[in-house]
């Protein structure tokens, strides 16, 4: 349903440039979210653990090699074994 | 799949969504075990990854469960958690051709990988390579599920496993690979630091879809203007 809505109310249009430059910095802003919220939050705290190190060591992976699959594998590792000591 | 350019983008789609397909698989094992674990039946984990096909929804629904709350509760905070979905949706609808009913039907195919993957970096979105993108992802999440929640005693403690790092590495591998300008950058830190101060008040979800505020930086004068440009160098390869 929810992804329904937005293409049946802003079909078909061409977008003035204001919108357009909105919607280009809609992925930054929305991941950034997901991603902040996953990492350094346990439900309705701000915590850091295990997996805040983990995502860390994921994230410079896969800047320097760009693979998301090294990236996500990394920071699993990473967090089993800081969880193991 | 009408056209030679429309296979094209469908192939190359389905190629740049292998890498999110096979972190995907990962992420959908751990949310088979985790379901498992909150007392869902494989099958009805099976049938929920088949329907929502949204990670972040469905791990959202089942901390519910399994704390236990609510069916209402838990979808409640899921389609929260998918809330995100009506900027990407309302981002992605005038690439969309067709009629409302078409455009919705199309719509559904938004993940966040491939919605990412598809945005040409001037506000339009290429549709075949979202639909080649999501096809490889949408296999490897329900065989990942499958998997998860008939195998899931054999792997033990998700946690162990660092199986709940996978999900926020998974989106940020996808954020590096999306904020490559300055500004876009400073976006991603203004959504987080608005997301992170919600979290202690609102409900799942919310913190997320309040964070989407970060991107009115867009109306700027200058933001608009590297959209402009953007815009011009059009069919340009990205």
């Amino acid at each position: 349903m929810l992804k329904a809505i937005g293409p049946i109310a802003l079909g078909g249009r061409e977008l003035p440039l204001w919108v357009t430059s909105v919607i280009v910095l809609l992925a930054p802003a929305l991941l950034a979210a997901l991603v902040f919220t996953q990492a350094v939050a346990d439900g309705k705290d701000l915590a850091v653990g295990a997996e805040t190190a983990g995502v860390v060591a994921g994230g410079l992976v896969a800047w320097r090699t760009g693979s998301i699959v090294a990236c996500v594998i990394i920071a699993a590792a990473l967090t089993a074994a800081l969880r193991a000591l | 799949m009408r056209t030679e350019s429309s296979r094209r983008a469908f192939r190359k789609g389905a190629r740049q969504g292998i890498p999110f397909a096979i972190a995907g698989f990962l992420l959908s094992v751990s949310f088979g075990v985790v379901a498992q674990d909150a007392g869902l039946s494989p099958l009805a984990a099976i049938v929920m990854s088949l329907i929502v096909f949204a990670g972040s929804a469905q791990f959202a629904a089942i901390a519910i469960v399994g704390g236990g709350g609510t069916v209402g509760a838990a979808i409640g905070a899921a389609a929260l958690m998918n809330s995100r979905f009506l900027p990407m949706g309302a981002a992605l609808g005038p690439s969309l051709p067709g009629g409302p009913a078409k455009r919705a039907a199309q719509g559904q195919a938004v993940v966040d990988a491939s919605w990412a993957l598809a945005g040409r970096g001037d506000g339009s979105f290429d549709r075949w390579l979202l639909f080649g993108a999501t096809a490889t992802q949408y296999v490897t999440w329900q065989l990942g599920t499958i998997g998860g929640a008939l195998g899931g005693d054999l792997l033990g403690d998700p946690d162990k496993l660092g199986l709940d790092a996978i999900y926020p590495a998974f989106f940020l591998g996808l954020l590096l690979a999306e904020a490559r300008t300055r500004r876009a950058v400073a976006v991603a830190a203004l959504g987080a630091c608005i997301a992170l101060a919600l979290v202690p008040f609102a409900p799942a979800g919310v913190p997320i879809l309040a964070a989407s505020v970060a991107a009115l930086v867009g109306l700027t004068r200058s933001a608009q203007a590297a959209v402009a440009a953007a815009q011009e160098s059009e069919g340009a390869p990205r």
